[in-house]
Parts: structure tokens; sequence; C-alpha cells
């Protein structure tokens, strides 16, 4: 099955558009009043053992800033194919960030944890700001962050 | 060309150039109070004393970070929540927060982007482009107005918001061209233009896996002084896996928590220290002297927009004449205007034909076609002159287009020039014109004439003469501004010279009063020197004729000295004020002919009503500076202007000696002779630095420069060569 998967997410990161076997998730970050400029935020997927499974959404524009999402950038070697089509921009203080995206049902209650790193101008980086793990149980479940995020959500 | 790459992007640019100068104002005060603020580490503290501190104080501490400014930061985790805090290095203890300052974020923001993030940071990466053409234009408008690159320090003359524009920008050009060259470059840095990402090196496939290191056994940070770090972060606790990961000056790389031992590196590429160095350079963060200095100069930015305006302003003010086709004008107007003010003169030199009947067309120079001027009767060209006889811009190529003809268009030609006299170029490009329209044997309707300092009644005097030749009544009266006036009470009048035909007076004005207000906002008579200029309005006419003023503020009176012209409608109304009458006048500064704060020997010469901005130089001399009067009059008993006052001065040490010329008497001669008379001496004192200002009629200052060439010559100096350093300056009339 992880092999299966690993392939697929290769191709679409973790989504899989139109499919019978996906569902339309939501994800839900609220960012806390920090007193910084925009935040960036990189969400993805490690499996059980830790090891990264894909993307599922950069915030913030310019690559070059990805290194301050230090976790992300370890896993990834700051691979751009890793995020190419799901990339919006950085989330500023107060502000919501929420995207729906259809994603297999496989992720769910099968050890898998959704992490996000975050990262703020000349402010110090929080990697896993947000660390969940994947479940249907924990659906709608708000959890906070470390330190930039009020409270992150994810509802299928 | 490059005066319209100068207006253009100005007017543009000007709102977004004046936010970007003065929050870069406010910003360049940040790095040096952060460097004033934060504490700095001794010299030669290690980075591994250092982080041992840290760590003894914040055992969950997981980076260290050092700023440019020597500010250390350290960041721990508290109960799960995130914390940092500015260190002092010889404690460890935090001792300030270390969440950015909120003024300097908002000003960051409105600086970088105006809070419209990229869109934003493309509007102000224009305004740095545009600030760099204009930095780059204006130097180069700035050295030809002062007639080459060498002449660049050389004091400037002028006047009005002009000379305040070219003022500004030679003291600000250099690093407005550094803030705005910096600002493009980091601009193309943050939207990934440049090869200067931080190299990093790769993460190591294997670690030891075991854990605990002592930091004073690693010897890449024992020996690493403090001042050399960049950043030093801890592995993830609890992650066997993971490194101690360490930034400095030259490069970054990866520390086995177990054992130490560097794992990998990457040096700093090239293309990341120009980017740092940038970065240095136009934020100030690690050089905050420079970024104050840099503030600065931004602060000139409001004042250069501002005069900017001004004379394009004053430029545009009199346009709006419609004129003729060229086809069918019987008179041809060709205007050669830098700042717009000649163009003016056309103008009213256009209606004034105009309203006698004629069909004019006014056209800049560098349109000259003569082959289209099918019925012209005359061409008229009036020409200003650029620093050394430069072509001014709506001139460009006429002479090239001239010198091309193979015949002289048959319409005779009159040449008018305008400058100004404190220049060593004086109408240098009128006469060129003169001289090339000469020699390709054009008719001449009127002999070359000139115009000083935009002078109405030179104008005036041109219109007649051109009305003589067309047959017509010209009344030309062009005022180029209508300054404000005040009004001056007469105090004080002492008379000479009836006798010997010369009736002249030294009248005294009381200092008219200005309330705060208008001292505050510039509207009052202003403050005045010797050698300034007050313009008189005489009733029944409004064109101003000037005088120099023989008086400064400090004196706490207005004196000027008058000589009744015949048939002259302003002196014969000054000439018989009594005390207690007014006149209306106003203000006009005249730096060129200041007498200058330094200590060299001045030579004064003078001759008639010329003696007096010297009079008022001897007066206000009480430093005892060596000055040298040479007074030429008429006769020593009817026209010795300010004779008692001399000797008073004389004997206060204010005059070091006076020699006086009387063209009238026992034995006549001029005040030519008598520096003749004086040659070895002249000599000496020019050769120690003295600086020669002259003042009287235009044939007077003709004859004194003819005299002092002849006294000079044989010490390998000449008035011209003096002139160009700025040490023989004249004001005639």
């Amino acid at each position: 099955m992880k092999s299966v998967f690993a392939a697929l997410a290769l191709t679409t990161a973790l989504t899989f558009p139109a499919l019978a076997l996906a569902r339309p998730v939501t994800l839900t970050t609220q960012m806390n009043n920090y007193g910084g400029d925009g935040a960036y935020l990189a969400l993805y997927v490690t499996d059980k053992g830790g090891a990264y499974v894909g993307s599922l959404w950069m915030a913030g524009g310019k690559s070059k800033y990805y290194k301050h999402l230090s976790e992300w950038y370890r896993a990834t070697g700051g691979d751009l194919a890793q995020i190419n089509g799901i990339t919006g921009a950085s989330v500023g203080a107060g502000r919501q960030l929420e995207i729906t995206l259809d994603l297999a049902d496989a992720l769910f209650d099968a050890g898998y944890t959704l992490h996000i790193d975050a990262s703020v101008e000349d402010m110090r980086d929080s990697p896993n700001e947000v660390a969940v793990p994947l479940t249907s149980a924990g659906a709608g479940q708000p959890v906070a962050g470390r330190r930039y995020i009020a409270s992150f959500t994810y509802d299928m | 060309m490059i005066r319209a790459l100068h207006r253009w992007p100005g007017l543009l640019a000007a709102v977004v150039l004046l936010v970007l100068g003065l929050s870069g104002a406010a910003l360049s005060v940040f790095p040096a109070a952060e460097r004033l603020s934060a504490p700095q580490a001794e010299a030669g503290q290690s980075v591994a004393d250092l982080v041992g501190k840290i760590a003894g104080a914040y055992p969950t501490v997981e980076q260290i970070r050092r700023a440019p400014s020597g500010k250390i930061t350290a960041y721990w985790f508290e109960g799960g929540t995130p914390k940092a805090a500015v260190i002092d290095p010889a404690t460890g203890q935090g001792v300030a927060s270390a969440d950015p300052n909120a003024v300097e974020r908002w000003l960051t923001n409105l600086h970088r982007s105006l809070f419209l993030d990229d869109a934003g940071r493309l509007v102000m990466a224009a305004g740095a482009g545009a600030m760099l053409i204009l930095a780059l234009s204006g130097a180069w408008l700035i050295a030809r107005r002062s007639g080459g690159w060498r002449h660049w320090f050389a004091p400037m003359r002028g006047r009005g918001p002009a000379r305040w524009h070219a003022e500004m920008a030679r003291a600000a050009s250099v690093g407005l061209l550094l803030s705005a060259g910096t600002a493009l470059w980091m601009t193309a840095s943050t939207f990934d233009l440049l090869p200067d990402g931080e190299a990093q090196p790769d993460f190591p496939a294997s670690v030891s896996g075991g854990s605990g290191v002592a930091l004073t056994d690693i010897d890449m940070i024992g020996t690493l002084a403090v001042t050399d770090l960049r950043s030093f972060t801890y592995p993830y606790p609890g992650d066997a896996s993971d490194v101690f990961t360490l930034k400095t000056e030259s490069g970054s790389g990866y520390l086995d928590q177990g054992t130490g031992t560097l794992l990998a590196w990457a040096d700093a590429t090239p293309w990341q220290r120009v980017s740092e160095t940038i970065y240095m350079l136009h934020t100030g963060q690690g050089a905050s002297v420079l970024g104050l200095a840099l503030g600065l100069i931004a602060l000139a930015i409001p004042g250069l927009a501002g005069t900017g305006l001004a004379v394009w302003l004053a430029g545009r003010g009199a346009r709006g004449f419609r004129s003729s086709p060229a086809a069918q004008a019987e008179t041809i107007v060709l205007v050669g205007s830098e700042g717009g003010s000649t163009r003016g003169f056309a103008e009213t030199l256009a209606r004034a034909l105009v309203a006698s009947g004629q069909s004019v067309h006014v056209a800049p120079m560098s349109a000259f076609a003569p082959q289209s001027y099918r019925r012209a009767q005359r061409i008229l060209i009036l020409a200003a002159t650029y620093g050394d006889g430069v072509a001014p811009a709506s001139a460009k190529g006429f002479l090239d287009r001239l010198a091309a003809l193979p015949v002289a268009p048959k319409a005779p030609l009159a040449v008018l020039g305008f400058g100004d006299r404190g220049f060593l170029a004086f109408c240098a490009y009128a006469e060129r014109v003169a001289a090339v329209a000469k020699a390709k044997d054009w008719q001449e309707l009127l002999p070359l004439a000139t115009v000083d300092r935009q002078s109405p009644q030179d104008f005036h005097r041109w219109g007649l003469a051109l009305g003589k030749a067309l047959g017509i009544d010209l009344v030309l009266s062009h005022s180029p501004r209508t300054p404000r006036t005040a009004s001056l009470e007469l105090i004080e009048r002492r008379d000479y010279g009836a006798k010997v035909q010369a009736p002249t007076a030294i009248l005294r004005f009381a200092l008219p009063r200005a309330s705060l207000w208008q001292r505050l906002t510039g509207q009052g008579f202003g403050r005045f020197v010797a050698g300034d200029l007050i313009g008189v309005v005489p009733e029944g006419a409004s064109v101003p004729r000037f005088y120099s003023l023989a008086s400064a503020t400090r004196d706490g009176f207005v004196e000027i000295v008058v000589r009744k012209q015949p048939g002259g409608l302003c002196s014969g109304q000054l000439m018989v004020l009594q005390p207690g009458d007014r006149v209306r006048a106003f203000l006009r500064r005249n730096p060129g002919f200041h007498a200058g704060r330094d200590r060299v020997p001045l030579i004064l010469i003078g001759a008639g009503t010329g003696i007096g901005p010297l009079a008022g130089f001897v007066r206000a001399n009480a430093r005892r500076r060596p000055m040298h009067l040479f007074f030429g009059m008429r006769h020593a008993a009817s026209d010795f202007l300010y004779g008692e006052d001399l000797a008073r001065w004389q004997a206060e040490g204010r005059l070091a000696r006076l020699i006086t010329a009387a063209s009238r008497g026992a034995r006549p001669h001029y005040v030519q002779d008598a520096l003749r008379a004086e040659a070895a001496e002249l000599t000496r004192l020019i050769q120690s630095g003295a600086r020669i200002m002259v003042c009287g009629g235009r044939e007077m200052a003709a004859g004194v420069s003819a005299a002092l060439g002849d006294i000079l010559a044989p010490a390998g100096l000449s008035p011209v060569l003096l002139k160009a350093e700025g040490r023989y300056v004249e004001d005639t009339y």
C-alpha cells in the first residue's frame, strides 16, 4: 500500500481530484497576533517512521526563504517540484488560511502525521509549529501551534 | 535630452520618492540604536564560551543568532512554548525582548512595499530606478552647469530654487546613487533574479548516532570568535540523526552531536558576499554610521522634490502663447532656453509683436528649419548660455544645422543673448551663434545684444532698438516674476556730486518690520548682506530697477547709493525722496557678490555709485580682514561718497588701505591709473590669495579688467584665470 501511495504522491502531491477513494478535506489555520510580518507555512505529511511523504501546501511565494521552514527544507532539500501548483501567499498575523484538498482516504488512521513549519521574517523559525496525527477521530478537533498558529483544524 | 530624462522621472516619481526618502531616513536610526543598545561580546570571547553561558541560563536553548550589529539572540523552549531574548554575552542571560520593533517593522514595510507586498515592491523598485536615473542625469547636469566634472566642487553661482536644487543635489547625489543602486540589487535578490542564495551544504547521509559532545572539545567552536558567528543551532531534542548547524562569516556547515566532527561545509559564494555587503550598505545594519549618513542624505529628497518642482513650474509659467505656423509667419522667434526662463522672454516679445500686427512663429532653436520659413521677414534668436558656453537644452544641434546650410536664410537676423555676468562665459553661446551667422554672411538686422540676469531693462532696451529697426513702437515689459514687495521708509539721505553734475545720494531706509509668521514662512523682506540687491518698483511702472545694497540686516537699515540718471524714472523718484517718504521694494540675493567669511585679503575696486556694496563690506569688517579699497570719483570735494565713514573705518582697522582717483581737478586720473600705480603691491596681494571684487559701470569694469591684465601678466596670472577660480567677481550695470 505504501509504495503505491508513494508513487501516487510523487505525481499528485497527495491530492486525488475526482477519485472515488478521495474526499474533500478542509484545513483551517488560524494565526495568532504574533506581531510580525506575514508567516511562511509549509504543510506536509510524514509516515509512521517519521519519513517525509509529501507536501499539501506552501504559504509563501519566495523560494529563497524556504530554508527557514527547516524541517520541511531538510526533508525535501528545498525541492520546488514538491510544491508545484500548491503554493499561495504568506499568511498575516491574526489571519486565517483555509484550504480544501481532495485527500486520499488511505491517509487517515494509518499513522500519518501532518506537520506545519512556520517562519516569520526577523523572528525565530518554528519548525513543527504543528504536528497532528491524521485520524478520523481527530477531524474537527482544534490543535494549538507552538508560537504563531493559534489553532489548526482539519474537517472532513 | 538629459534634462527631459531628469524632469519626467522626477515629476512622476516625486511622491514615491518622498515616501522612500522620509521612511528611509527614519529607518536609518534603528541600526545605530541597536548597535548602541545591544550588549557586545568582549574581544576574544569564543563561541563555545558564549554557547556554554547561554546553555547554563537556558538549558533548552535551540538556536543562537548574532546580528551584524553584534546583537545576540537566543531561542529556546519553555514548557513547549518557543521563547527568545536578546542575550548579554558576558552572562548568557536575556536582557531584552527579541521581538521586532513594531515601528521599525511598519516603516520597513512602508519603505519596501507600501504594505502592498510584491506589487508595492515593484512600485518602490521603480521609484529606486527613477532615483538612479535622477541621480545620474542630475550629476551630469551639475557637471555641465559648473563647466565640467573637474569643477564639481567649485562654488556655485545662480540663484533661486535652481541654485538650491543644484547645491542639495551636489551634496546628496552620491549617497542617493548608493541607496538607489543597492535598493535595486536587493529587489532583484528578493525576486530571485540573482544567484545569491545562501550556500547550504548537503545534509550528511550518516552520523555517529551518539550525542552529548562537550562544545569546548569541538575545535571549530572552541576557537571561533563570537564576532565571526552568524548562528548556531542545536540538534532537534531526542533526534539522534540530527546535527549541530553552524553559520559563520565564511560559510555554513554541520557538526556531529556525538563526536563534534565537521560532517559537511559550504563556503559562502562570492554572490552571497556581494549581496550581504549591499544589504549592509543599504540598511546600515552592521554599518550604522554609514546608515545614518545615508538617512541624513535621504532627507534631501523633500528639498530636492520641492525645488525641482519650483524650477519646473517657473519654466512653465510663461507658456501658453499660440504661434502662427512656420510657413505663414513674418517673424520667426527661435528660443534656446535651458530652464525655461528665456522662453518667457520670447513669449513676451511674441505677444508684443502680435499686438503690433505681426504674425509670429515661436519655436525652439533645435527646430530650426529655414526652408519652411517661406514668408519670413526676419528671424530673431533669443539664446541662453549654459555653464561654460554650452548650448542650452532647446538649442541642441542648431549650430551644426546652420553650419551645414549652403547659404544663409534671406530674412535678416537679430541675436539676443541671455546670461549672468557672474559666469565666466557670459552669453558665450549667443556669441557663437552670432559668429557662425556672420561667417555665413547672414544679413544682420541688429547687432548682438545681451540681457544680464534676466534684466527687464536690458530686454526693454533691445525691444526699443528692434522696434526702431522694424519701424514700429515696440514696448517690451517683461518681469520674470513679480515678487512681493515691502514698503521701505527713508530715514536719512546724504547728497553728493551736485557741483560735478552727478547728483548722487546715499539713501538709508528703515528695516521693514516682519511679523514672526512672516519671518517663519519667509514672506518678510528677508535677511541680506552687502552686495545683495533690492528691486525698487517705481510708481507708474511694473518693471523693477535693481540697486546694490551697502548694508546688512545686522546694521539695522537698508542703504543704497543712487545717482540721478537723465530721464530715469526710478532714480528720479528716489532722488526726490525725503525722510518719512516710502518706496516699494523687494530683496534679491546676489550670492555671487558677497565678501564671504574667509580671511583672505580683499581688493575692492569701485567707481561712482559702485562704492555702495564695497562700503558695506568694509562696514561689516569687524574682524579686520585686510581690505584694500580703490575708489574712483569725479572730484574729492564733491562726490567722495562715504568720505568721512571711510576715514573712520580706516582708523578702526576695518579698512587696511584707501586709494582714491579723481577724474577732475589738478591731476585727473581714473581708478585704472591708481591700480597701475600700485602694480607691485597688487601682484603681491593676489599671489598671496587675495580676491578681487569690482563694482561700477560696465566701461569702468572693462578698464579695470584690462589694467589688471597688464599688471598680472608678468606674474603669469590673468583676470580670466582668477574668474575661473572665483577670485575675481564683478557687479556691473
